[in-house]
């Protein structure tokens, strides 16, 4: 805020030509912080797209920003060589196959929870709550070791149900507390007036409150489709060492230990594994930003 | 009418057993059960009493661990909310406020992974004789400084994966302080103007109050995220060069060394660290209401 002329919404009076010229000179600072932090932040990702067009001999010998020098040399074997020998097709298909299931279990099952927490009184609902909100927080490595000896002893390690239900239970914390708080906004005499009209709350709940709800249910699907997608840790110790169901993140942290600098590999299956993530936050943003508001309390 | 009041005070269970069922068996349950097996030995056979707990504390590796975590701590959770909140202010100040914000935001979208492979390409290393393609040490010999290899080098390494770690959250704070910021009526702003205030004396005496208890919902956040950081230390370094943070080590005491004790001693003490925080989330949960 050392930039003085900088102002909240400016003031409305009228200025004279040199009091605007010295006022736009004088936010220069202000401007150059803002664009200098913004470039900043854009490198690091700029230059692992670029990178990841490069041949392996030039990303070895010389930095990607000299790249745009004539001769323009860009390849698409990189990414022809990660997704085909590298097994980074097969683990795309594989984090489809593990975040889509998830995000729909986690969002029907907590819809209903959110729902009793909401509009149905019972003994206890307050305490039960309270036990939602504790579990927000805690780190899911307190669960690690009894759950992989139970998927161990009943042989569901590298499987795809054993991710689908530890993620969903992983997500139910955040998932109820973030619908329960928007179920419990819907408006009261909506809801009071077809019980009256004798709606079970089976109907109340389909009808009324799911439909009323798509924005915080949208809201929570992409970010939960997110999470998951991104999820190094969870397919690490349920699914690790199965490399035919391994997600990207495990495939790309496993191309990282075995080929740490061969750069051309590893920039173009960290940008495949980025592609969706992107087209997703671009695409939604809104929601994706509603997720994160409304989840500022998740760990 | 009274069957039907009897179905509707009937039904809270058939709705809450998924979730409850679930949260049993995957949370509540493993949760007990870790506190249970970090008393026990490697194979959680010979009950050891606090031995697990006592290797953790005097060993110097996993003291090297906590002194980690306390780096990510306090550095991680500063440099990100102080940046968060800077740049709230700045941005809310320019036309281009929501394309601003959204670059910054870009990396939450991406997976630490991706991030930690972004930043070992940004932290590439060659001696000083040749060039340098990575962007980091470039910059650094075009400023007349010596390379430095950036991931193995023990001064330096850890806060230069801390800086990623910051990188990938500033968006979080920004955003969510940003929207406190929009919160604040501007007559409130524009009173402190007419009253002869500065801009620096609005932030520190208007604007920094308001926002205060936004920005300790953005800390306790970036705190317990600072405690349980995995996917950057594993992949990056995997906790080499004395990196280790608690999750990583876990991760070793599980798949490397086999030892299931100290492993469940390590996520017990990471529990402890969060319970503080755990108590203020539940608090502030039954203020609200």
């Amino acid at each position: 805020m050392a930039d003085g002329g900088a102002a909240y919404g400016a003031p409305d009076r009228p200025e004279s030509r040199t009091q605007r010229i010295v006022r736009k000179l004088s936010r220069g600072p202000l401007h150059l912080v803002i664009i200098g932090v913004c470039l900043a932040w854009m490198t690091p990702t700029a230059g692992l797209f670029v990178s990841s067009f490069r041949t392996r001999s030039e990303i070895a010998t010389t930095g990607w920003w000299t790249a745009f020098v004539p001769p323009l040399e860009f390849t698409l074997e990189n990414y022809q060589h990660v997704l085909t020998a590298r097994g980074m097709g097969q683990s795309f298909i594989n984090s489809v196959m593990i975040s889509v299931p998830a995000t729909l279990f986690t969002i029907i099952v907590a819809a209903l929870a959110a729902y009793a927490f909401s509009w149905i009184e019972f003994r206890g609902r307050e305490a039960l709550f309270l036990v939602v909100v504790a579990l927000l927080v805690v780190p899911i490595q307190l669960t690690l070791i009894p759950v992989l000896r139970m998927y161990a002893g009943l042989g569901m390690t590298g499987t795809f149900p054993a991710v689908w239900l530890a993620h969903t239970a992983y997500g139910l914390p955040f998932a109820v507390f973030l619908l329960r708080n928007f179920f419990i906004a819907l408006p009261k005499d909506l809801l009071e007036s077809a019980y009256l009209e004798g709606a079970s709350h089976f109907v109340a709940f389909t009808r009324i409150v799911m439909p009323l709800s798509v924005p915080a249910l949208a809201a929570l699907g992409i970010f939960q489709f997110l999470w998951l997608w991104n999820d190094l840790l969870v397919a690490l110790i349920y699914l690790g060492g199965f490399r035919d169901v391994a997600p990207m993140t495990v495939t790309i942290s496993s191309l990282v230990s075995s080929f740490g600098s061969e750069w051309h590999l590893l920039t173009s299956a960290a940008f495949v594994s980025m592609v969706l993530p992107l087209i997703v936050f671009f695409a939604l943003q809104k929601y994706f930003v509603e997720g994160i508001l409304a989840g500022a309390v998740k760990g | 009418m009274r069957e039907r009041v009897g179905k509707l005070t009937a039904s809270p269970w058939l709705y809450l057993a998924p979730a409850f069922a679930l949260l049993g068996v995957f949370l509540l349950y493993p949760v007990t059960n870790t506190v249970y097996l970090s008393f026990f030995d490697r194979r959680s056979e010979v009950f050891v009493g606090l031995d697990n707990y006592i290797y953790l504390f005097t060993h110097p590796d996993t003291l090297v661990v906590f002194r980690n975590n306390l780096m990510w701590l306090v550095l991680f959770t500063g440099a990100t909310v102080t940046l968060g909140l800077l740049l709230a202010v700045l941005t809310n100040l320019v036309r281009y406020e929501a394309m601003a914000k959204a670059i910054v935001f870009v990396p939450m979208a991406v997976s630490f992974t991706a991030a930690a492979v972004i930043w070992r390409f940004m932290y590439i290393y060659q001696p000083a004789e040749f060039v340098q393609t990575g962007v980091v040490n470039a910059v650094m010999v075009a400023l007349g400084f010596d390379p430095i290899a950036w991931i193995t080098t023990r001064s330096v390494n850890n806060f230069a994966l801390i800086a990623s770690g910051v990188w990938m959250w500033t968006g979080f704070a920004l955003v969510v302080i940003s929207a406190g910021l929009k919160g604040i009526p501007t007559e409130i702003i524009e009173a402190a103007r007419v009253d002869g205030a500065t801009e620096t004396q609005i932030f520190w005496h208007v604007l920094l109050p308001m926002l205060r208890s936004v920005i300790v919902v953005v800390a306790v956040t970036l705190v317990i995220n600072s405690l349980k950081v995995f996917d950057l230390v594993y992949v990056m370094t995997f906790g080499n060069f004395e990196t280790d943070v608690l999750a990583n080590r876990m991760f070793k005491e599980m798949f490397t060394f086999g030892n299931f004790g100290r492993a469940s001693a390590v996520a017990v003490i990471l529990l402890l660290a969060i319970v503080p925080l755990m108590a203020l989330n539940i608090r502030r949960f039954r203020r609200e209401q």
